[in-house]
């Protein structure tokens, strides 16, 4: 069921899954709106009216070259999103440079849409290293340093994980990468907008980004590529986006995307402290007044909204819908929730157990959060935890006494 | 929900590895079910059939709640999404389990 906001019943509704998704910003609706009524030009028609599709589609794509600290808005390709991007750096540059080696490496924590097309690549002849992280979730540099050879063509490192928020150290990475003459993608999808991303200055060769994490409208993204790095497009056509991804341009999309960018880099400073706060209180809150319960990834090196944590004895989907029953929406690194029963490659591969990737849960918040809708969270978490620890066979006797 | 601390019969399936465990106790009267509680640590699905197994077999006979399968708690609760079956299984099994723990030591003291 679908509620807007002029049927939200009157209880207390929180939405703290920002990592799964967004709400449009209202700033962004408005600057979308004049386009929705009469925008009907093709950007690549020589008439006016696609002259005036055209220069959206630029102004747009300045603003993301800005966000990002890119050459120039020329290296600003338009997809369809975060996973057509990583599939576009991934097959493409695979494809295009194979001539000079068939190696890969990417991290065993990275998001399904770098992991698959990194998996499909091995049954075409090319070798992939995932690489293992620590408990953390950073890349061993060491680890990357050993597996680097002039077969390595392409290492593709997130700039930040969803489901535990840790920060690689991704200008580390790319000294390594490129002394031995191999491409750096970095999928930022998760970091975006929270920190501030450089691609000059980190030495980043392909970056992929989405429009809802800056709170643009879904379905649109793009992939930063450098000037000089060739890859092969997914998709053959008319030659848009200068031949490199085919397709009418998602006009109202990326004018939505540029909008939503354009407030993301004037706000970011102070909105990632004010999130911050917000979540070390969080986290403060639901591990310190619950016993066996623990922080997932790094204390300081993580992203601003996340609060990822786990409850022993519990499973975390189970805890989900107790919250959902209190208006609050959270997630869960837990197998339930998704497609499959195993539970979070990204849990599993900093070294949880089962049953502790079982009973975690995710918090990521946003610009609509508040301090009052944090302490709410803090409040009803001590009870929801407890009474699923009496239903479980798993709790310690002395600890339900 | 809860445990019986004088079972007569007690069942457990699963494991905390796959995300679903649950334990059954029962109490049996004149060849019934007398009393039944259960323990779950798993999602909600797995939590909603052991409740839903728990109603379904209370004051049923052995025999009687032997045929209560997994389909039938499926349904009793309007259905379940496909990828959750595998939770249903374990309540129904869980209960076969306690019976079958009954007539094992049936006339032997615990």
């Amino acid at each position: 069921m679908f509620l807007s906001e002029e049927n939200m019943p009157k209880a207390k509704r929180i939405y703290m899954d920002h990592a799964a998704g967004r709400a449009v910003d209202a700033r962004v609706i408005k600057a979308m709106s004049p386009y929705m009524a009469s925008l009907r030009g093709n950007p690549s028609s020589v008439h006016s009216f696609g002259q005036e599709a055209k220069q959206a589609l630029e102004e747009a794509r300045t603003k993301v070259a800005e966000l990002i600290n890119a050459e120039s808005k020329e290296s600003i390709f338009f997809t369809s999103g975060a996973t057509e991007s990583n599939n576009m750096a991934i097959k493409g540059v695979a494809h295009r440079n194979q001539h000079q080696g068939r190696h890969i490496i990417t991290s065993s924590i990275e998001h399904m849409s770098v992991l698959n097309p990194c998996k499909f690549l091995t049954t075409k002849g090319f070798k992939v290293t995932f690489l293992p992280v620590d408990q953390y979730g950073f890349v061993d540099l060491t680890n990357l340093e050993e597996e680097l050879t002039s077969e390595t063509i392409l290492v593709s490192i997130m700039y930040a994980n969803g489901e535990i928020g840790t920060i690689q150290p991704i200008q580390k990475i790319s000294q390594m990468v490129h002394r031995k003459k191999a491409y750096l993608h970095v999928d930022a999808t998760a970091a975006n907008g929270q920190v501030p991303i450089d691609v000059s200055n980190e030495g980043i060769d392909l970056l992929t980004i989405s429009s809802n994490d800056v709170y643009g409208p879904k379905g649109v993204g793009a992939l930063y590529i450098k000037k000089g790095v060739r890859l092969e497009p997914l998709i053959h056509g008319g030659g848009q986006e200068r031949g490199i991804r085919s397709g009418t341009e998602n006009i109202l999309g990326i004018v939505g995307f540029g909008k939503a960018v354009e407030i993301s880099r004037a706000e970011m400073f102070t909105e990632s402290e004010r999130l911050k706060k917000l979540r070390d209180r969080l986290i403060k809150g639901l591990v310190g007044r619950i016993p066996h319960s623990s922080l997932n990834g790094h204390p300081s090196k993580r992203l601003p909204n996340n609060a990822a944590v786990r409850y022993s004895f519990i499973e975390g989907e189970s805890i989900l819908l107790d919250l959902d029953m209190k208006g609050v929406a959270a997630s869960s690194g837990s197998a339930c929730t998704a497609k499959t029963l195993e539970p979070s490659h990204v849990l599993r591969a900093i070294g949880l157990k089962h049953e502790e990737a079982h009973g975690s849960l995710l918090f990521t918040l946003g610009r609509r959060n508040t301090e009052e809708e944090v302490d709410y969270v803090i409040r009803i978490m001590p009870e929801i935890v407890e009474r699923l620890r009496e239903m479980s066979p798993l709790t310690p006797k002395e600890l339900i006494e | 929900m809860g445990e019986i601390p004088d079972a007569d019969g007690v069942g457990t399936v699963g494991n905390p590895v796959c995300g679903d465990m649950m334990t059954v106790h029962i109490k049996v009267k004149d060849n019934r079910i007398d009393d039944i509680k259960f323990k779950t640590f798993g999602c909600g699905a797995a939590i909603a059939t052991s409740s839903m197994v728990t109603e379904l077999a209370k004051g049923k006979t052995l025999k009687e709640a032997m045929k209560i399968g997994r389909s039938d708690v499926a349904d009793s609760l309007g259905g379940l999404p496909k990828v959750k079956m595998h939770c249903s299984n374990l309540a129904a099994d869980a209960l076969h389990a306690a019976i079958e723990d009954y007539e094992k030591h049936k006339g032997t003291k615990r």
